[in-house]
């Protein structure tokens, strides 16, 4: 049973097939017989979740209408604030914290009837692309559990992958909901820019950060955008217009006359062969489907690598300045006539992993008097100019594609002191953050020389996320007919298991 | 080919508020010289007359009706501090001695 979609759990729950407690004791038995390999969760919410699930079996026994995934588990990254239940971004600074109040997203999920199982690993306050940055630990990669499953929401892609939850809430920074979905076989989504509330998303860089589905089909994370999605009062950069309509698009899948831009300057070198194959296919099966491919050039996205590593680093040295030792959280140093500066500096040390310091020095250089303008003022401008790229490629297509990463999933420790070559994994994905439009990948198959899944990535303007999901379908139902099975049935790890 | 020296990254250190040993400080310092070189590439491409793009929805005096609602009680705000007094939070001293 853990092996469906989560449209057909829901539709096996409201056929009286099986309950929710049901459901979700199979997901925690998965994890207790898997996770000890995956590392996926840092805390699994046993009691909780079987609590929830016969909250909604109760309902649902007593005729209660019900939310379509009603009963449905799911596993949430750890940057989510959930009520009474521990959330440590991946941080030492934050370890045993327990939240007085659920984040926007999580209210949406409960209010859903949707089961949350537990939090999930990520890149120390998702700064990452390994979930190496972890304080408690690497996830694995559960194709290959000697390699990375992506970052920074490494955890919640493994646990999809893995079998662990059919469902997870990833955050997308500058890819941390994509790049680990391409890198592990599963469907994320990065929703346009302000569609999904961040009230109780941990802030890492707060004009570039968003919360979206994970899933392992595009018709899942269409239920689960519908879900969490829409305005929040809570949330001043919350966008009020209605939910861009992406369950009815994912059911159609029809691309007939629909044009798709592939982007010249994110292709070619630097990016894998497998990943150049896998991806000329999915256009080739786009085109046999209706869809006329264009070429479009956005030359400003070579910088966008840049001036995200500017203006990300300066928000995040912002942004965690409210880590400082005297509401919550760590504190170290409070010994009888220590200053408050003191605890504070000795905290930050302690607290702090190596990624998230250099980024936060990296910021405050950025910002700092006399080279603000050089850094961070030329890096708005650059975000203007990506913008503007995007802004006339879509006067000649709908959405735009390409690969979702230069490669396929790397070894642990391969890139872990080179943050240079671990930043350029992003290099697809970050454009889309920069501009506050919505991206998704999905997979489009297997790079013939190492058998590790490759993502291809549809970006699509801003509150146009539909369109996203009327390709991602297309896609994803000729490749099943090209495959036989869905690509995470061919999974070679923890067989057995 | 910019780079920051060990003194540099102490000062940036000092201002962020982190302790570091001098051992994190010459490897920032070292590290800083290739990110530097890599992120300074921002500086070639726009011109003066391009607009810096600081968020991207044109958004400004965002409000909500100014209506009171339910909220954490003092308890559940000082649930997580890591030391209380008074139900308030108790912090390390923060002003000099009084003469």
């Amino acid at each position: 049973m853990i092996h469906l979609s989560a449209a057909e759990m829901a539709t096996r729950l409201s056929a009286g097939e099986t309950t929710s407690v049901e459901l979700t004791q199979k997901h925690l038995d998965r994890i207790a017989a898997v996770d000890a390999d995956v590392h996926a969760f840092l805390f699994v919410n046993n009691e909780g979740a079987l609590a929830q699930a016969a909250d909604i079996d109760a309902k649902r026994a007593a005729g209660e209408k019900l939310s379509p995934l009603a009963g449905v588990p799911l596993a949430l990254k750890d940057v989510m604030t959930q009520k009474g239940v521990p959330t440590t971004c991946g941080s030492k600074i934050l370890e045993g914290w327990l939240p007085p109040y659920d984040a926007t997203v999580v209210t949406n999920l409960k209010r859903n009837g949707i089961v949350i199982l537990g939090k999930t690993n990520m890149d120390e306050f998702a700064m990452g692309s390994s979930t190496e940055n972890s304080a408690y630990g690497p996830t694995h990669n559960p194709w290959d559990l000697s390699r990375i499953p992506g970052g920074s929401g490494g955890g919640s892609a493994a646990a999809l992958a893995a079998f662990e939850a059919p469902l997870a809430i990833g955050t997308d920074t500058g890819g941390s909901i994509r790049q680990p979905a391409a890198v592990t076989g599963t469907v994320g989504v990065k929703p346009t820019y302000g569609g999904v509330s961040r009230f109780g998303l941990v802030a890492f860089s707060s004009s570039l950060d968003q919360a979206g589905p994970c899933a392992r089909t595009v018709l899942d994370a269409a239920l689960l955008h519908e879900a969490i999605a829409g305005h929040d009062p809570k949330d001043s950069t919350s966008i009020n217009a209605p939910v861009p309509q992406v369950v009815a698009a994912a059911r159609s899948g029809d691309v007939k006359g629909m044009k798709i831009g592939v982007v010249k300057e994110l292709n070619g070198d630097g990016y894998q062969s497998g990943v150049r194959t896998r991806f000329e296919e999915s256009l080739e099966l786009l085109a046999a489907a209706g869809a006329e491919i264009v070429e479009v050039s956005a030359p400003n996205f070579e910088y966008a690598l840049a001036a995200y590593y500017l203006i990300a680093p300066s928000e995040c040295s912002s942004n965690l300045a409210r880590f400082d030792a005297m509401r919550y959280g760590l504190r170290v140093g409070d010994v009888d006539g220590a200053s408050a500066e003191s605890v504070m500096n000795l905290t930050r040390e302690v607290g702090f992993g190596r990624e998230v310091k250099r980024r936060i020095i990296l910021g405050t250089y950025a910002l700092s008097s006399g080279y603000y303008d050089a850094y961070y003022g030329s890096a708005q401008k650059v975000r203007t100019l990506i913008t503007q790229d995007f802004n006339n490629a879509f006067e000649k297509c709908d959405v735009m594609v390409s690969p979702t990463c230069p490669t396929t999933a790397f070894k642990i420790g391969e890139k872990s002191n080179d943050p240079i070559a671990m930043y350029l994994n992003d290099i697809a994905t970050i454009p889309v953050n920069m501009a506050g439009i919505g991206g998704m990948s999905l997979p489009s198959g297997l790079a013939p020389e190492d058998g590790l899944p490759v993502g291809f990535q549809i970006m699509a303007p801003a509150m146009k996320d539909e369109r996203m999901y009327l390709v991602g379908a297309a896609l994803e139902a000729a490749l099943l007919t090209k495959w036989g099975a869905p690509l995470l049935s061919k999974i070679p790890a923890l067989v057995g298991k | 080919m910019t780079s920051l020296s060990r003194d540099d990254v102490a000062n940036l250190a000092r201002l962020a508020r982190i302790e570091m040993s001098d051992e994190e400080l010459v490897n920032l310092s070292n590290e800083f010289t290739v990110i530097l070189d890599a992120v300074a590439r921002v500086q070639e491409v726009a011109g003066a007359d391009v607009l810096p793009t600081s968020h991207p929805l044109p958004l400004r005096n965002v409000f909500r009706p100014d209506v009171v609602v339910p909220s954490l009680t003092p308890e559940e705000a000082l649930s997580g501090a890591p030391a209380q007094e008074e139900s308030r939070f108790r912090v390390p001293q923060i002003l000099g001695e009084e003469a």
